[in-house]
């Protein structure tokens, strides 16, 4: 089967028929820049534990995530532009996670992946940050304890569509969120405490006495 | 040293014991007691507290202060020869009276044997929380007694580097597997996050590890300060 | 008893030189097998006599080599590590902690994600330990389903140890090959308990389910065509010039050495040692199956594949035995202090229903004891240490995890090695962060 010619899409024609051979593109800048953004995301995998393995399994041939774009996985975070945090996060790795952020050039996105990065998951103890959003901001949550690589999938999938939405001209989609002086935190501590607040039976079940 | 290589054969001191096979039906008390238990009491009449035998595994209970000479006895003497530490580890229970205990699991290769030992450490307010160290015997122990000071607060006297070995070395919290430490921690979560942040644990080298410690007045002005403060390195 | 010797380094170099030193790596192998090798780098003494001032490097906590969250302080001279020093806790999750607010079947999702790559194994050693405690024997069903959950986890574990080493010694070929055959283990698991990874297959005195119609015709095939692809992989890796090169003579321990650290699993069978919890300890009646232990001579990095590629195929023919033997029957035990009411009866009889909801409001209650039990984990000898003081929930729920104390001895192993060989002997530990830390 031979190289035919692709026929042209919405995005960029070829103006063959004229006999200049130049090739031309009439878009808006957003959308060409989303269009190349969201199709060619490098993937920051910053894999602790199980969902790791499923971010691999994602990797692999059977889910290829080449298909998306994403097959360059980028182990530095400054030639990152995703950070997909596969796994639970403990206080110890947290200002591990809130570096790794800081180091990563924008723009940048946040995938968090599974139930423990995105809430602390089954793991509500002394020892588990609930919810990387403390942290750092997410842009995308993939629940499951671990995610199928179909979720994750989707996941990126939901990620690419957001990418497309961005506009330029917002600037404060690009805005560092700088710690509190006092503190030393990047939300209020109240909001922390509530968003590390158990929700329904947990509190039940683990604070039934023995 | 590459002559030292030669298989190991688990059970090759006592060729004539029957073939393990899978326990079955143990009795929750008493059955076969570990041979090594009655050698230990003939040898360390008043070391050895007591014996237990619970499904089918043999629990000696050993005196505090002589577990150093008592493990050493059951590594070298050749009809025991412990040579594998599987494990330490504490227990404490949940009733406040009951002693906290240390257990020692260990394994005789040669003869397919199995031992725990366990200290007991009154609550008294007497009883230091210490045992002595079984490191100097096995170098596996290094880790193990770490993390078992780590978690309960038990020191390992001898032990050459007691540090905290999973928890950050400035957590404050106290000792996550004692039963007075609440499973969410003693601060709230702004607070935990808040000395988390702080204390970012990556940024220390543990100067006093390293063999550059001894040069460490040889180094460069801006270094010996990146290394004392503790501060980030590398940003 | 014998154990047989079923491998030896079929490439005619040892691990050490006759000065006891670290033998280069070597580059080329001959037709036939032999290796050309290079000249030994100077010993560690001669290595500090040179000029010059240590540098600390930093690998980790994040680093793709480091298999999770581990960091590693290198102290190095030159290229060689003078010091190595781990810092471990990184992923430190309070499994422990979380076990004694648990009962003992709600503790069994948690096993899962202590050693994520060998979930439904320790399923399977949770409940071993259980029903120690409990005095509950289970049925011969369960047994042989039990053991051919291990054997597929074993399996499984080891294509993933297989494939992101070869990603850090630089193959990526047989990581995508490994991947493809964990996706088919991957689907039985999903047939059988309804998860891929996070398992959860048994209970206190039984399992989750039974195997569905059809699975062992699924799990025979299995059985049938997996040893292909460990014959790849074998092809393209065990005589690779580069593999041989980055992989022998690496971080070698002694057997003497090896038990003294507590070494267990592969890394201490690749030291010479043949301890198996599986042959010397046995459970789920090991003893009755035919298979090898594998061994290695040398104890090093070279030999730690070799024995785990013999495991691969070893479990593959457990597994055919297993299949060949699994009885009919019930699967759960009859023993009602554990077992729930079948759900028919519990939503029409009254004492059914009454049983059902103690049993799961409350939670069964063993005597008071202690019990541990050690298997044989594709890491090494992993216990669950449980003490009951009579409630529902255990007093402690100790995990004893083999790759904490195998990981333990790597400031030994790297010790007068290179930088990038650092990585080649972490890799070779097979460690999960999950489990070092829980």
């Amino acid at each position: 089967m031979g190289l035919t010619a692709r026929p042209s899409d919405n995005l960029a024609r070829t103006d063959t028929a004229s006999g200049s051979g130049e090739s031309w593109v009439a878009t808006r800048l957003d959308l060409l820049v989303n269009w190349g953004r969201a199709g060619s995301l490098w993937p920051m995998p910053f894999g602790t534990a199980c969902c790791a393995i499923e971010f691999m399994a994602t990797a692999a041939s059977r889910f290829d995530l080449a298909r998306f774009g994403m097959e360059r996985m980028s182990f530095s975070p400054r030639q990152a532009d995703v950070l997909i945090c596969a796994g639970r996060v403990p206080f110890k790795l947290a200002p591990v996670l809130r570096r790794i952020w800081q180091q990563m050039p924008q723009p940048k996105w946040c995938i968090s992946m599974g139930a423990c990065a995105s809430s602390g998951g089954m793991f509500d103890n002394y020892a588990v940050v609930q919810g990387i959003d403390t942290i750092i901001p997410v842009d995308v949550y993939v629940p499951g304890c671990p995610p199928r690589p179909e979720g994750l999938l989707y996941g990126i999938l939901m990620l690419q569509e957001k990418v497309k939405r961005e506009r330029m001209s917002d600037a404060s989609l690009r805005n560092e969120m700088d710690p509190d002086p006092e503190s030393g935190l990047y939300i209020p501590p109240q909001a922390i405490d509530e968003l590390s607040e158990p929700f329904g039976n947990s509190v039940h079940q683990t604070r039934s006495g023995l | 040293m590459s002559a030292s290589f030669s298989v190991v054969i688990p059970g090759s001191a006592a060729p004539d014991a029957p073939a393990p096979a899978t326990p079955r039906h143990l009795p929750n008390r008493g059955g076969a007691v570990n041979p090594s238990a009655d050698a230990l009491r003939a040898r360390f009449q008043g070391g050895i507290l007591r014996v237990e035998v619970i499904w089918g595994e043999t629990s000696v209970y050993v005196e505090r202060l002589r577990l150093g000479e008592i493990v050493q006895w059951l590594h070298d003497d050749p009809s025991e020869r412990y040579d594998y530490l599987s494990d330490v580890t504490a227990v404490e229970y949940r009733d406040p009276e009951q002693p906290i205990e240390v257990v020692w699991h260990l394994r005789s290769l040669p003869y397919r044997r199995f031992l725990r030992l366990k200290v007991e450490l009154a609550r008294d307010g007497k009883t230091p929380l210490e045992v002595p160290t079984v490191w100097s015997i096995y170098k596996g122990a290094d880790w193990l007694e770490r993390e078992c000071y780590d978690m309960f607060g038990i020191r390992f006297v001898g032990h050459p580097d007691l540090r905290r070995i999973l928890m950050w070395e400035q957590y404050r919290e106290g000792f996550p597997l004692r039963k007075d430490f609440p499973l969410r921690g003693r601060f709230s979560r702004a607070e935990q996050l808040r000395q988390a942040l702080a204390a970012n644990p990556e940024a220390r080298y543990s100067m006093e590890e390293l063999t550059v410690a001894q040069a460490f007045e040889d180094l460069p002005e801006a270094m010996r300060k990146r290394l004392k403060g503790g501060e980030r390195t590398g940003e | 008893m014998s154990t047989k010797r079923t491998v030896d380094v079929a490439i005619g170099t040892s691990g050490l030189d006759e000065q006891g030193r670290p033998r280069r790596a070597p580059l080329t192998v001959n037709e036939g097998g032999t290796v050309t090798t290079l000249e030994p780098p100077p010993a560690l003494e001669d290595a500090l006599e040179l000029e010059g001032e240590h540098m600390l490097i930093n690998l980790g906590p994040q680093h793709p080599a480091t298999h999770g969250v581990l960091r590693l302080v290198l102290e190095l001279d030159g290229e060689t590590v003078v010091r190595c020093i781990p810092h471990i806790g990184y992923l430190h999750c309070g499994f422990e902690k979380i076990g004694e607010y648990r009962q003992y079947n709600q503790v069994i999702p948690w096993t899962d994600r202590e050693d994520y790559l060998n979930s439904i194994g320790n399923n399977v050693a949770f409940a071993l330990g259980a029903e120690r405690l409990f005095g509950i024997e289970i049925t011969p069903r369960c047994t042989v389903l039990r053991l051919i959950a291990m054997e597929l986890s074993r399996i499984i574990s080891h294509l993933v140890w297989l494939g992101t080493t070869c990603i850090d010694i630089g193959a990526f070929t047989p990581f995508l090959w490994a991947f493809e055959q964990r996706e088919r283990v991957y689907e039985l698991l999903e047939r059988w308990v309804g998860a891929r990874l996070t398992t959860s297959a048994t209970r206190v005195g039984g399992m989750a389910a039974d195997i569905p119609a059809g699975w062992m015709d699924q799990l025979q095939h299995f059985i049938k065509t997996f040893p292909k692809t460990v014959d790849e992989i074998d092809r393209v890796l065990t005589t690779n010039g580069i593999w041989v090169g980055r992989t022998v003579g690496l971080g070698v321990m002694s057997a003497d050495e090896a038990v003294n650290y507590g070494l267990s699993g592969p890394m201490l069978r690749a030291s010479g040692v043949a301890f198996d919890v599986r042959r010397d300890f046995p459970y789920l009646d090991y003893e009755t199956y035919d298979f090898e232990v594998p061994v290695g001579t040398h104890g090093d990095v070279y030999d730690r594949y070799l024995v785990r590629m013999e495991e691969l195929r070893q479990s593959t023919r457990i597994l055919a035995q297993a299949a060949a033997r699994l009885p009919d029957g019930p699967v759960d035990s009859d023993d009602h202090r554990v077992v729930l009411p079948p759900k028919s009866k519990a939503m029409s009889d009254m004492e059914s229903m009454i049983h059902h909801f103690k049993q799961v409001m409350e939670g069964p209650r063993p005597p008071l004891g202690e019990s541990y039990v050690a298997v044989e984990s594709p890491k090494g000898e992993k216990g669950y240490y449980m003490v009951s003081d009579g409630t529902a929930k255990p007093v402690r729920w100790r995990i004893r995890p083999p790759s904490f104390v195998n990981l333990s001895a790597i400031g030994k192993m790297v010790e007068g090695h290179l930088l990038s060989d650092v990585i080649a002997i972490n890799a070779s530990i097979d460690i999960v962060m999950g489990e070092i830390d829980r």
